[in-house]
């Protein structure tokens, strides 16, 4: 059985601080190359493929911006 | 009828914070007022109203727990001495800026410094000009008698929690440990939490899921919610000066001259009065009750029909200046007073005094 | 599989709990105050206390923690939070009742209140963030700080002879009678942030069941006082702040 995941980032919230990346242990998440309205390089699904939906990322989020998916396929 | 008992000034702050329904008081010990926790530990208060009695570790953690305790809209109190009621000052302030109420008693000792345990009127101005940092005020009761020590903790819980903000008793070493008997008023019970809840709401009792939450706080960053906060506090005083001034006059109808005393010293002019009326000297007393609000109308009311005005304090002259405010230069108002702990007698006082008039 | 039908509320594993609010926090970015914040509103709504739980803030960066934390706050005096913690949880036995303090507020100005407050094993939890600096007001030496940091008022770093050693209060805090659980955690990684939650859980059961004070410290970062990404913060904070303040449970009965 294999899991796939998702996550959703929230633009607005996200200060891009990297710390999802950092803990993600697929290179999922990437910062994008815009800009939210405070001027930060959100966190976004890079690899949206390779996301597990272990939560990794939401956990150490400290702007709780992150919503996960996950399901068994 | 009544019961009455012989207590001291201390004594009875106790016997009165336990009957009038207090919830929580927080205290250090400093003399000349040790005697108020002492009593509240020998009552245990804990196992009758369920009021809670806490010795803490310094006047600045006591008058903290004041500032939790009322955020829930409990009744709290502590009492101190001058050099505790200085390391207060700053939660006196916060106290004041986050509209909390509580009861703060000082039994004033002689300054500045460690001073003297003699008594003293030198917290004067600490006490009516707000103490702390900032805009505020808190009300301030000058209780002259145990009878008032024992009455003014009730009526300060009643201000502070109509104005939401902190009263304070100005007492001196002398009330404090005179023994004079008090007449125990009916008691009246603490309220509960669910009444609380209803007649308190922006206490923090815990976020129900229908309300906001409640947050207690002085801290404003936007410039102009912080400048409406200070002018709702200055409105509040401006009510408290028109509705909360507390006097007593004695021989003011035909006076020439007035005395003007609160406190210990209040008691000592009487006599002084007493002294001179007897040698032909038209003088009456006005003893200020609330020294924040302070009697200013009362005094401009007597202004026309007097030739002088002297303060007599414990002081370097404080509450002087607030009667020269009130009188504007109308008549002469002259200053007596005695520092580091002596008390003057009432012919000492008579003697300043006739001296003051013969000028 | 597509991603539409991966983001479903039925598939939904993780997300922002209910009991923090919208508001946009206002700490930096990868700031770990914000990864606490969260871990007490999880552990409030899963422990179904949002009624009974009063938090006390302090004075520094966490003063605003009450936008944050949807419950009732009490905003306290640098310092004196313990002191409106004792009298609240004495008055209100049956609520659960909280401090939550940096390192100046709680190892520095407020000592004292914090010593006896756990002397007198209050029923309250206490939350002790330690990132060795002043935050709110520029980038200060904290207590904490440590040798040889570089701080605004230690800018060729801390010397013991001009400042004084770091102060490893949790271990103070351990050695008074009145606490029941003193732990120093984390929350860089995953793994830590899971403990940390844990670590915060059980500080909130022992406060109604009168044991005595429940403390946790979490050894945390301040990316911009220290002038490190986030990312190289945590790296710091593994290499240099755990030596000196190691994780793990310092007493627990």
């Amino acid at each position: 059985m294999a899991l796939r995941g998702a996550i959703v980032v929230d633009n607005e919230k996200c200060k891009g601080c990297g710390v999802c990346l950092a803990n993600c242990p697929t290179d999922t998440i990437a910062l994008a190359k815009e800009v939210n309205s405070k001027g930060y390089n959100f966190a976004f699904m890079a690899s949206p493929e390779s996301c597990t939906g272990c939560t990794n990322c939401a956990t150490v989020c400290p702007d709780s911006c992150i919503t996960v998916y996950r399901v068994k396929i | 009828m009544a019961e009455k008992i012989l207590m001291k000034g201390n004594e009875a702050i106790a016997h009165a914070a336990i009957r009038c329904g207090c919830d929580g008081y927080f205290g250090y010990p400093i003399t000349p007022q040790s005697e108020v926790m002492e009593t509240l530990m020998e009552e245990k208060p804990w196992e009758t109203t369920g009021m809670v009695v806490l010795q803490a570790e310094s006047e600045t953690s006591s008058i903290n727990m004041l500032y939790g305790g009322a955020c829930c809209a409990k009744k709290v109190m502590t009492s101190s001495s001058s050099p505790g009621i200085s390391l207060m000052c700053e939660g006196i302030s916060y106290l004041a800026g986050a509209e909390l109420p509580c009861l703060v008693v000082n039994v004033v000792r002689g300054g500045p410094g460690l001073g003297t345990i003699q008594p003293g009127q030198g917290d004067y101005f600490q006490a009516v000009k707000g103490g702390g940092h900032g805009d505020y005020k808190t009300i301030v009761l000058a209780p002259s008698s145990a009878q008032e020590m024992y009455d003014f903790v009730d009526l300060s819980f009643e201000l502070a929690f109509k104005y939401r903000t902190p009263a304070m008793i100005l007492a001196d070493g002398i009330v404090g440990q005179m023994m004079e008997t008090v007449e125990l008023r009916p008691i009246k019970p603490r309220i509960s939490n669910e009444e609380i809840i209803a007649k308190y709401p922006w206490a923090t009792t815990g976020k129900p899921q229908n309300r906001k939450q409640n947050v207690i706080t002085s801290l404003a960053m936007d410039a102009a919610v912080h400048e409406k906060l200070n002018q709702n506090l200055q409105e509040k005083y401006k009510i408290m000066e028109r509705d909360e001034v507390r006097f007593e006059t004695v021989n003011c109808e035909d006076a020439e001259h007035l005395i003007i005393a609160y406190g210990c010293m209040a008691r000592i002019c009487e006599s002084t009065v007493e002294q001179a009326r007897k040698e032909g000297i038209k003088v009456g007393l006005l003893r200020p009750i609330t020294l924040f609000p302070f009697p200013t109308n009362e005094i401009k009311r007597l202004v026309p029909q007097l030739k002088t005005i002297m303060s007599v304090e414990l002081s370097a002259g404080q509450m002087v200046e607030d009667i020269r405010l009130a009188v504007n230069g109308k008549v002469p108002v002259n200053f007596f007073g005695r520092l580091g702990g002596i008390v003057p007698s009432p012919e000492e006082v008579l003697d300043a005094f006739k001296q003051s008039i013969s000028k | 599989m597509d991603i539409k039908d991966i983001i479903k509320p039925e598939n939904r594993v993780y997300g922002k709990t209910p009991l923090l609010t919208d508001n946009v926090m206002h700490y930096c970015p990868g700031c770990s105050h914000g990864t606490v914040h969260k871990l007490i509103a999880e552990v409030i709504d899963e422990m179904g206390i949002q009624e009974q739980t009063i938090g006390v803030s302090p004075v520094g960066c966490s003063v605003f923690a009450y936008n944050y934390l949807d419950i009732d706050w009490q905003q306290a005096a640098h310092g004196r939070a313990p002191a409106l913690a004792t009298a609240t949880k004495r008055l209100h036995p049956e609520k659960y009742v909280f401090t939550y303090q940096g390192d100046g507020d709680l190892a520095s100005i407020g000592t004292a209140e914090i010593m006896h407050a756990c002397n007198r094993g209050e029923n309250i939890v206490v939350i002790f963030i330690n990132n060795a600096i002043y935050g709110m007001t520029g980038g200060q030496m904290a207590p904490t700080t440590l040798i040889g940091m570089k701080t605004a008022t230690t800018p060729y770093g801390r010397d013991p002879k001009l400042h004084g050693n770091p102060l490893k209060i949790t271990e103070l805090i351990a050695q008074l009678d009145g606490t029941c659980f003193v732990t120093r955690q984390s929350v860089h990684n995953p793994g830590n942030v899971r403990k940390a939650k844990k670590a915060i859980r059980k500080a909130f059961e022992n406060s109604m069941m009168d044991k005595g004070t429940s403390f946790v410290e979490i050894v945390g970062t301040c990316n911009s006082g220290w002038k490190l990404s986030p990312v190289q913060s945590n790296e710091w904070m593994v290499e240099n702040m755990f030596p000196k303040y190691p994780l793990g449970d310092i007493k627990d009965i």
